[in-house]
């Protein structure tokens, strides 16, 4: 089981690449049974993986320019692991409840190299590794979004293109020179993420490279002042492109915080935890005034999804296991709502070719299967108890009342303006009269269509119930975390203000 | 009565000259075959050229002795080898664009493929010496040789560029003698090594010698100009987009590569010597005409409709990139200059030789085949060909891990390690600038349907021998991230032998 990692990544690029010899009509069920068996290669990466151990597992290193220091080293632990599970089980979901007509092999085949960068952005361990595989997912999401999007895909694309370009170019100027600075504190160079966590840096440089990194990841969350791109990008994409962009590649950059910042730099990351705090609750708050004025629905998910991004980002500045964990189960979690929330609305759309809430009506009377399916994600989006999105958003507000109890009150709105937006949507979108001819004829979900959110809907009631298959493991990581950025802090200040912030004890 | 001199045929170390007299007797040859025979097949020239140059090549590499020969004007040292080494496989590559299926005027001509040896000779011998005499020969042969090429191609658009080009490189070829008559006038001779020496030994470049720091500026600024034009670097460069569109793809590639590889290397010696002086004005002049050249042709290339056009300015940018390596002066940074060029060199040339397989025959004067509006939907009509175009278009935006990514990584890389973080930031806020102009064309490609009504032609001119040979350029592409171990080991082991 030491290959499984270089598999995970390699076997969709593999297969997408042998995918160019089948004829287009057989395409889709291709796509699934790849998927398939990548994700029950991530259920066995599961099955394999020690949950006592805090460290990386499944650690696989080979030389690549031995010169300058790049590996390609790659590994798991308990952050990255069910992300990984969230991020195969997405793509096949996507696969499965695929219903778009146009070029579906291209589609496909672009998809399948995705699911390679999206993987490989996880488990990468070395920082330039990491960043070919972070810029990778640019051009196949590029592609996505240009070719099978809605009428200003080009600017879409292209703007979606340019914005984390720039962001994780600047980025990159950090990565080396954080490359720099190891070279002249030990003399050698080196790349791997396990040789930087062994240097202790001075404040002013963890100042900078914070900075320089932070870029690379807010363009990419995307924080005010940096989000406009992802309204758009989501209002044009393709169902599928939407599901993806939502469910995986928004979780890249709070997981870039997790795994780069907050190890590397703690004592900038205590600095920054107002600043950081104030960004998400920006996002919150203001994101979610604007996806209550949205006419069309997706761009009113997509400004929810930022919104709770915020409270991730929160999650995570908390800087305690409460928070970190509780962020991290939201990812997961709201990749999993969000991706079935876009997934809704594509089978809204593919049925009107429309996807403005004024245009429905009281749908709940002829398709009542999906309006139960849309209520039960609507409710996890929102949060409420026993679904998967409740335990990720208390565990990230909980974390952060330690640090301040007002913000975490305002913070906390968000339960509350998600319910405004959303339940005024549904009651727009399925309940009241139906009355224009149209609306009538829609037929509910089956078959495929049910099978996909129909499983989205048992993971999120099931994960709500009983979070402890994954918060375990999860605790085990970020505790290790959590000790590592206590030790590595170079200021007395910072040491106390983690101790006080950990003091809560761990989730059960 | 004088002394006769006595010189001992072996104090010449004639094998330093031999590379350049191979190339030399290649294009004599070729020459005469033409003078016997009437109407030979161009392809029987191609491979006659290939062969001369893999020669060529490998004298080069069979060379050892002393790296000093013919009184001293040759200078075989590593950084000579190595640019000798890019110019040569750059040619290389570039002559089997000859070997296309359609049949143009300048291929019909045995005397293009004398010219290009010609050509090859001459950058060989620029790289290779110290002494300004030698350079400005080696230059001069080898710029008459590219004016007359691209006049070949028997356009009115060729011929304009063929006389822009020569005007502009007869002024920098003034600017050239001139520059060095001053050098000369204030030390005494036209060796760099010597002339760095005089000019630190006397002081030139300090407060004490006030009267001659003015007149090594002027020296400086005209060898600057020359070199600038030659280097396409800003604001040089007008002459490059009308050029380049101008004269054939196969040709505007070679342009794009070669000659500046030769131009560099001579900007290295040259420049070198001032870098290391440290003089503030002239560090101010070296930042900012960088800073320029990377930055404004970005800008303009932002309007372009044509593809060709585009990578003209790309091509400035790129040049400005690696004229960053020779501002920043540590030794890692000419080791990045020769990784950039050797990585730029492989994709321009894919990306040159895309634009030429898919010339056709049905424009006219002074139109362009390369507009981006007849490339739109490429990737309907045909996948391969769009993608592997938009392959090196990513390439050239600086996408890992395509080739070009570790070229700029490495840049990047010398320039924060030297302490130029602004330098750096600014490199990599042009790559994001230049990624939405590499962008516009793949967007026509891919996102596009094809135009109503055009029956856009593609893959016109392809032939066997082109198409495999792009493919292999696909193939270093896709690898490139195991060709830099390697290439680094060879690059570092040369310019560290050549100090600099």
């Amino acid at each position: 089981m030491e290959n499984i990692l270089s598999m995970l990544i390699f076997f969709p690029a593999a297969a997408a690449t042998v995918g160019f010899l089948i004829d287009k009509d057989s395409m889709r069920q291709y796509g699934v049974v790849v998927t398939v068996v990548e994700f029950v290669l991530s259920l066995l990466l599961w099955y394999y993986f020690d949950t006592n151990v805090a460290g990386m597992q499944f650690v696989q290193s080979m030389p690549l320019i031995s010169e300058y220091g790049i590996n390609y080293l790659v590994g798991v632990d308990g952050v990255s692991l069910f992300l990984i599970i969230m991020i195969t089980f997405m793509t096949m979901i996507a696969l499965i409840g695929l219903t778009e007509k146009k070029d579906v092999k291209n589609l496909i085949i672009t998809m399948l190299y995705l699911e390679m960068t999206m993987v490989g952005v996880f488990v990468s361990l070395d920082v330039i590794l990491f960043y070919i595989f972070w810029e990778l997912t640019l051009i196949p999401m590029f592609y996505i979004i240009g070719f099978w999007g809605a009428e200003k895909r080009f600017y879409a694309a292209i703007k979606f293109f340019l914005y984390t370009f720039t962001g994780s170019l600047v980025m990159l100027v950090g990565m080396l020179y954080f490359g720099y600075v190891y070279h002249e504190t030990t003399g050698i160079w080196s790349f791997s993420l396990f040789d930087w966590n062994s240097v202790i840096l001075p404040f002013d440089v963890q100042l900078w490279l914070f900075i320089a990194f932070f870029f690379g990841f807010a363009v990419k969350v995307p924080m005010f002042p940096f989000h406009t791109w992802l309204p758009l990008a989501h209002g044009q994409a393709p169902t599928i492109g939407s599901i993806i962009l939502a469910a995986v590649l928004l979780k890249m950059e709070t997981y870039g915080f997790i795994r780069f910042s907050l190890p590397l730099f703690p004592d900038a990351s205590v600095y920054f935890v107002g600043f950081m705090a104030t960004l998400g609750l920006i996002a919150i708050i203001y994101m979610a005034m604007l996806a209550y004025a949205q006419e069309d629905m997706k761009q009113m998910i997509a400004y929810s999804s930022i919104s709770h991004m915020g409270v991730i980002t929160l999650g995570v500045f908390a800087l305690n296991v409460e928070g970190i964990s509780g962020a991290v189960y939201l990812m997961i979690g709201h990749g999993i709502v969000s991706g079935a929330l876009f997934m809704s609305v594509g089978v809204l759309y593919d049925r009107r070719k429309t996807k403005m809430i004024k245009e429905f009506g009281g749908l709940a009377h002829n398709m009542p299967m999906f309006a139960f399916v849309y209520a039960v994600v609507l409710f996890a989006s929102v949060g409420l108890p026993l679904t998967i999105g409740f335990i990720g958003e208390f565990l990230s507000l909980l974390g952060f009342f330690k640090y301040s109890p007002f913000l975490t009150f305002l913070a906390s709105l968000t339960i509350v303006l998600s319910v405004i937006y959303m339940l005024s949507m549904y009651k727009r979108t399925f309940f009241g009269k139906l009355v224009k001819q149209e609306n009538k004829d829609m037929k509910d979900i089956f078959g495929r269509e049910l099978f996909a959110l129909g499983s989205l809907v048992v993971l999120i009631i099931a994960l709500g119930i009983y979070p402890k298959v994954i918060l375990d493991p999860l605790n085990t990581t970020v505790t290790h975390l959590t000790k590592v950025m206590e030790i590595k802090a170079v200021n007395e200040d910072t040491k106390e203000k983690l101790r006080a912030v950990n003091s809560i004890g761990e989730v059960k | 009565m004088l002394e006769p001199i006595n010189i001992s045929l072996e104090s010449l170390n004639l094998g330093t000259l031999a590379p350049m007299v191979i190339a030399i007797i290649g294009a004599l040859s070729i020459l005469l075959t033409d003078l016997f025979n009437k109407d030979k097949h161009k392809s029987l020239y191609v491979i006659l050229v290939a062969l001369f140059l893999i020669f060529d090549l490998f004298t080069l590499l069979a060379y050892h002795g002393d790296e000093r020969g013919v009184f001293d004007l040759m200078l075989l040292d590593g950084i000579a080898i190595l640019s000798q080494c890019i110019i040569i496989c750059g040619s290389l590559l570039f002559i089997f664009l000859g070997l296309s299926k359609l049949r143009f005027q300048d291929f019909r001509y045995a005397e293009y493929f004398a010219l290009y040896l010609f050509a090859v000779a001459g950058f060989q011998f620029m790289v290779s010496s110290d002494s300004l005499i030698l350079i400005f020969v080696g230059l001069e042969t080898a710029s008459l040789a590219l004016y007359t090429m691209i006049a070949m191609h028997n356009k009115m658009v060729s011929i304009e560029a063929a006389i822009k080009y020569f005007t502009m490189g007869a002024l920098a070829a003034a600017f050239f003698v001139f520059g060095s008559m001053i050098f000369y006038g204030i030390t005494g001779s036209l060796e760099l090594a010597q002339i760095a020496q005089v000019l630190t030994q006397e002081g030139f470049l300090s407060h004490e010698n006030y009267a001659n720091y003015i007149l090594v500026l002027v020296g400086f600024v005209f060898m600057f100009a020359a070199i600038g034009f030659k280097l396409s670097l800003f604001p040089y460069h007008v002459w490059v987009p009308d050029v380049y569109q101008g004269s054939t793809s196969a040709m505007a590639g070679f342009l794009s590569v070669v000659p500046k590889m030769a131009g560099f290397v001579v900007a290295l010696r040259f420049f070198e010597i001032f870098v290391q002086a440290n003089d503030p004005i002239i560090q101010t002049m070296l930042y900012v005409t960088v800073v320029l050249t990377i930055t404004i042709p970005n800008l303009i290339a932002l309007q372009q409709k044509d593809i060709k056009r585009m990578l003209a300015y790309s091509s400035i940018s790129n040049a400005g990139m690696a004229m960053a390596a020779i501002a920043i002066g540590t030794q890692q940074a000419t080791t990045a200059l020769f990784l950039y060029w050797i990585l730029f060199t492989i994709t321009n040339f894919g990306a040159f030789g895309m634009l030429w397989l898919n010339r056709g025959k049905e424009f006219e004067d002074y139109s362009s085949p390369y507009a981006f509006k007849k490339f739109s939907g490429l990737a309907k009509i045909s996948p391969f060909t769009a993608s592997i175009l938009a392959m090196f278009l990513f390439a050239l935006t600086g996408l890992p891990p395509f080739a070009l990514f570790w070229g700029k990584m490495y840049l990047v890389a010398s320039a924060v390690n030297a302490g130029h973080i602004a330098l750096a930031i600014i490199i990599v806020i042009n790559s994001a600038i230049a990624a939405y102009y590499y962008l516009r064309p793949v967007s026509y490609m891919f996102l596009r349907d094809p135009e109503e009504g055009t029956k856009a032609k593609f893959m016109q001119n392809a032939s066997l021998p082109m198409k495999s040979l792009v493919g292999f350029a696909v193939f270093l592409l896709l690898i490139s991230i195991l060709l830099i171990d390697p290439l680094l080991n060879i690059i570092s082991f040369y310019v560290s032998n050549s100090g600099y």
